[in-house]
């Protein structure tokens, strides 16, 4: 393929001088690499908020009992912790934040299809986050319902509920704009000669990604609207007091929120099938199926929702009904596993720190999906819903899943951002430590939550507590290798050694471009060719 | 020919007064749907305004949205959300029919 770069003079994008300097550059601008660099220092910033949030709980739980904060306190913290972690990090992390940057560059395009629709989208991510701060310093106290605002209590909490789920509702907005404006951008702003069929797998899941953002945000949306008007008017929608019903709220509430944990998954599972094929060298194995497979995600990934409602009071049809959709959706999941593992298979292996992480997150990927198969089947969920287990579940596929994909993103694609290098040694020692820290965190979890520690609780009985100690340790490892991890790449992006343009020798057309790129990424439209992972 | 001109020759025939016909029409079927609440059709009330409503919004989409002018792959992918809204509305009357 052509790059289509050389005839004008090179200014990178973070040195483009426009109608405004300093911050309002930044504040107005309509570039899409700015607008990623944007996002991604409020996800950061929230996600080390979270991170401490998650601290807390773990020192609470040191001793049985009151540690450090009452019943209470911890009720509203699991909760500050889950608003914050889902809504403002973890939905729009890679999407908004790597999908923002290299969607137009991977499909050879100049921007996204709406610029300003863009920027206002990151203006209401911001709002709504700004929202969901403040509304833990209410004078009623922080919200206390957990991130799942499930109906009765939650109509009838005293606590600031409705500001929670204002917020709520504007990040949701958010996120519908960014899923419009790519459902748009891969249609319409594909450089010439590539078909949908020679797209690289990253614009592959971000449109998947974008097309649940779109369709079930909305139904969020009109949910948490719902409960506003139950708290406010006393309509009778959710609680049974008034005539309403609670499980329509579940319905409703994981309609949105099960397909939302594949718009976290999804460009996790994107950036790591960018990263394997150049770290082995080695054309991707299985590029259809892969693909493919990111709509089947997105497609079936809808009408599971139901496994989260077991223990609801759901109709035992539902119950079976749902299960077998759930063993359905590990196909296309187990479809990707298989391929990333193939792709590795005789490659030319290069243990960078974006492979480590590509590695920890197969690994822990792996544990997380096959305990959700656990939680699937309607037998053994009832013994463990809500316990510790689904807690580590969760996490094992969030946080092992998205958040060690961002990591791996972040190591991969820093030096085309920024220009410049971080240290691979203190980068590596930094993966290994998180993925320790990881383990040690959330695999005791799994056992107690067999043995029956219930999840939410801040007391628990004394038999947990040298897994609970143990737990609490793994938190502070992690802690530890993430700010070691954010130190080394804060500095490497300030001032590391220049980066070349293709550090890892990768295929893709983003490497194609000078590191940083410029404003408009391509002096003139790249002509595709051939396969993106194409190593000769 | 670049997509926008391509764009405008193809909307360059609107037909003015079939815009103005299905204008009608959707107002007719807004008359319909505040008249059925007046009639008793039982358990199907609400299904037959949820048809009322599709229909209406098949005209919406297909005329004033474009969608007849479009591509065939913008048309399944339309069809495709419906389908799968379908879906989630009968997935969920699974749960009440059998509660």
């Amino acid at each position: 393929m052509s790059n289509g770069v050389g005839k004008v003079e090179y200014v990178s994008y973070l040195e483009h001088k426009g109608k405004y300097t300093g911050i309002m550059s930044w504040l107005t601008t309509m570039d899409h690499k700015r607008i990623s660099l944007m996002y991604m220092y409020g996800v950061m910033t929230f996600f080390f908020v979270g991170v401490v949030l998650g601290l807390t709980m773990k020192v609470e739980h040191l001793t049985p009992g009151e540690t450090i904060m009452k019943a209470q306190t911890y009720n509203g913290v699991f909760t500050v912790h889950g608003i914050i972690m889902i809504f403002m990090v973890v939905i729009p992390g890679l999407s908004a934040v790597f999908g923002n940057f290299f969607l137009p560059i991977l499909i050879g395009g100049k921007d996204v299809s709406f610029p300003k629709l863009n920027l206002f989208s990151w203006y209401l991510y911001i709002t709504g986050s700004i929202l969901a701060v403040v509304s833990q310093f209410m004078k009623a106290g922080p919200p206390d319902s957990g991130w799942t605002f499930y109906a009765p209590y939650s109509s009838s909490t005293g606590t600031s509920v409705i500001m929670a789920t204002t917020a709520a509702f504007i990040l949701g907005f958010s996120s519908i704009l960014t899923g419009l404006n790519f459902i748009v951008t891969v249609h319409r702003m594909r450089a010439p000669g590539m078909k949908f069929f020679n797209m690289p797998l990253f614009p592959w899941s971000l449109y998947a990604t974008a097309w649940i953002q779109l369709l079930a945000t909305p139904v969020i949306g009109i949910t948490l609207v719902m409960l506003i008007a139950e708290r406010l008017f006393k309509i009778g929608f959710f609680d049974p007091a008034l005539g309403g019903d609670p499980i329509l709220f579940q319905h409703l509430f994981w309609i949105y929120s099960h397909p939302a944990v594949y718009v976290m998954i999804l460009p996790a599972m994107g950036a790591i099938t960018e990263i394997i094929p150049t770290f082995c060298q080695k054309k991707i194995y299985g590029y259809k199926a892969i693909a493919l497979s990111s709509l089947a995600i997105a497609g079936v990934g809808f009408l599971v929702w139901g496994h989260h409602m077991y223990t609801s009071g759901m109709s035992e049809n539902a119950r079976w009904f749902f299960s077998l959709l759930t063993f359905i959706v590990a196909v296309p999941s187990a479809i990707k596993v298989f391929n990333w593992i193939l792709t590795m298979y005789k490659g030319s292996i290069d243990l960078k720190p974006p492979f480590l992480y590509a590695l920890s997150f197969i690994f822990l990927f792996i544990i997380g999906g096959t305990t959700g198969l656990l939680l699937g089947s309607v037998a053994t969920n009832v013994q463990v819903h809500d316990t510790a287990f689904v807690v580590a579940h969760f996490h094992y596929i969030i946080f092992g899943g998205m958040g060690f994909a961002f990591f791996a993103a972040i190591h991969y694609w820093l030096p085309k951002m920024y220009g410049r290098m971080y240290n691979i040694k203190i980068a590596n020692i930094a993966a290994v430590i998180n993925f320790i820290g990881f383990n040690i965190l959330y695999f005791p979890q799994f056992v107690i939550g067999m043995q029956g520690m219930p999840r939410r609780y801040y007391d628990y009985p004394a038999e947990f507590q040298p897994a609970q100690i143990f737990s609490s340790i793994g938190g502070f490892i992690l802690a530890f290798g993430l700010v070691m991890m954010v130190w080394n790449l804060v500095k490497g992006a300030r001032s590391g050694e220049k980066a070349p343009d293709n550090p890892w020798g990768g295929s893709t057309l983003e490497w194609t471009l000078p590191s940083p790129p410029s404003l408009e990424n391509f002096d003139e439209a790249p002509v595709i060719k051939e396969n993106p992972y194409d190593y000769k | 020919m670049s997509n926008k001109n391509a764009h405008a020759v193809e909307h360059s025939g609107t037909d003015y007064m079939l815009l103005g016909k299905i204008l009608v029409l959707l107002m007719f079927f807004t008359f319909a749907t505040i008249t059925i609440t007046e009639l008793d059709f039982g358990t199907l009330t609400l299904t037959v305004a949820l048809l009322i409503a599709g229909v209406k919004s098949y005209f919406v989409i297909a005329y004033f949205m474009h969608l007849k002018h479009e591509g065939l792959l913008l048309k399944i992918l339309v069809i495709s959300v419906f389908i799968l809204y379908i879906l989630i509305v009968l997935i969920t009357l699974i749960d009440y029919y059998y509660r």
